[in-house]
């Protein structure tokens, strides 16, 4: 993980709307990835939506999910890191096609 | 019963099935798993406890028990945000633009303004997010895992848009009237919440500028200092946090309109119709479909038999009134009329209630309610992926014992 641009990230978009305490209640599937989710997801959302939709997407679904981010939310994810997030959402979160 | 329990009970009536199933299942759905293990009661400010579902956006639904009264209590209604930033306004800052190009005269006004300026009007209606029951479609689709908890019951005061719009000097040929919030989302690219409703809609004299709810001043997360309610409506369009209202010659684009909050054309039987925005396949969401709660008891509940028991909910509908309440306590094979409660108007939650006394054993409670023009509500899902308009019969196991 690029931890500087992590950090980068989250000075420039999560300080002003910083998540609760409560957030730090959520617990993800496998922390390794969790580098991965702060630094693309959690700037706009708690990461309580993941779990809130599982398990019934395919990796169609949450493909579709992450395309949703970036393309209409203006989610500033990599191709790479958007590639990882949907394997990573598919094994964690999702059920086989 | 625990917390965990409690809520589950509150929130889909699905945890109670992890037991013995007292009868064949009913088959009712459920939420997904996740999200029933992600639920907790969690504390918002100015708020008693609500069902989270999402942290941030704030997206907290109202327990089934404040259904039990005909106003939902503004520190038990539900909350509903798509875009994180969510500015507390102070009432004596706030200022309403009034413009677009089909408005002649554009106004600002103050909070004062509005109160002073215009006639004080009042409307008890349901607001309800389109979305509500999500979480128990079958198949499961994405977005936020609603059960039966994203609506609430309110008397709103405030000014008629319509008595606005004159004195903006709105023009015969616009063709709609759209709304802008306060609220924000973290990235400047992401599409700023603006929803549009047809000129006649924000013509009707039903459609308010709310900035009151239940006799006081509304709730900052429920959209103070000021709020658009479109009575009949799916809750979408009663922007929260109004700052900005323009009469427009032209739709309104962008997502929100354009993607959002769209159901397949033809596949409910809805009367409004919103013509600007519809394409070849969709249309955006319009009233809100009729339908009915079972506020009185939840599922696996024990009850006793051969005493007088009375089954309560409530019913409502986008509009036309609610005409009938039927009670089922055979899974649908027979129904029996149930007795209406107080009316509060077309827009409200209508109280039903009925009264039998159970014999030894298990029953299986619906409640179908059918409206004003007739329709009625499904056994079957109309599956939709978005999830709107949910309105299907529920099956409540009850054991008599």
């Amino acid at each position: 993980m690029d931890t500087i641009r992590t950090w980068v990230l989250l000075a420039a978009l999560a300080v002003p709307f910083a998540g609760s305490a409560d957030e730090r209640s959520i617990r993800m599937k496998d922390g390794a990835e969790r580098g991965l989710l702060v630094a693309n997801c959690s700037g706009c959302h708690s990461l309580d939506y993941i779990q809130m939709n599982s398990p019934f997407l395919k990796r169609a679904g949450w493909e579709a999910e992450v395309k949703k981010m970036t393309a209409v939310m203006g989610a500033p994810i990599s191709d790479a890191d958007a590639a990882a997030l949907v394997a990573y959402l598919a094994r964690e979160y999702g059920v086989p096609d | 019963m625990d917390r965990r329990s409690f809520v589950r009970g509150m929130a889909g009536g699905a945890a109670l099935a992890a037991g013995p199933l007292l009868l064949p299942r009913a088959a009712f759905a459920a939420l997904p798993a996740g999200a029933l293990a992600g639920e907790e009661l969690g504390v918002l400010p100015g708020k008693r406890p609500l069902i989270k579902r999402s942290f941030r956006p704030p997206n907290y639904e109202t327990p089934i028990g404040e259904y039990a009264s005909l106003l939902t209590p503004n520190d038990r209604f539900f909350v509903r945000w798509h875009l994180a930033s969510i500015p507390e306004i102070d009432p004596r800052d706030w200022r309403l633009s009034v413009a677009g190009d089909a408005a002649a005269t554009p106004l600002e006004l103050s909070l004062e303004d509005l109160k002073h300026g215009f006639e004080r009007v009042e409307v008890v209606a349901v607001c309800q997010c389109a979305g509500n029951r999500r979480g128990l479609s079958d198949p499961h689709v994405a977005g936020v895992q609603w059960g039966s908890g994203a609506m609430g019951n309110a008397r709103w005061a405030g000014v008629r848009l319509k008595d606005v719009l004159a004195k903006a000097g709105i023009a015969a040929d616009a063709v709609e009237v759209a709304f802008d919030g306060a609220d924000q989302g973290a990235l400047e690219k992401t599409p700023d919440f603006i929803k549009s409703i047809p000129a006649w809609k924000a013509l009707d004299e039903n459609t308010l500028i709310a900035y009151e709810m239940n006799g006081e001043p509304l709730p900052h997360l429920n959209g103070a200092p000021a709020r658009i309610v479109v009575p009949g409506w799916t809750a979408t369009y009663w922007m929260k946090k109004v700052v900005s209202i323009r009469a427009l010659r032209k739709p309104l684009e962008g997502f929100w309109m354009q993607k959002a909050y769209r159901i397949p054309k033809g596949k409910f039987p809805v009367v409004d119709r919103f013509t600007t925005q519809e394409n070849a396949d969709t249309t955006p969401i319009t009233e809100m479909v009729v339908n009915s709660l079972i506020t009185s008891h939840l599922e696996g509940q024990h009850i006793r038999a051969g005493t007088p028991t009375t089954v309560a909910g409530i019913a409502w509908d986008g509009g036309f009134g609610i005409r009938s309440v039927d009670v089922s306590l055979d899974g649908g094979r027979s129904w029996q009329a149930a007795e209406l409660g107080s009316d509060a108007g077309r827009f409200s939650f209508r109280p039903w209630s009925y009264s039998f006394t159970p014999a030894r054993g298990g029953h299986v409670l619906s409640a179908r309610a059918s409206n004003g023009v007739g329709a009625t509500q499904v056994d079957k899902l109309i599956f939709n992926g978005p999830g709107y308009h949910n309105n299907v019969i529920q099956r409540l196991a009850l054991e008599a014992e």
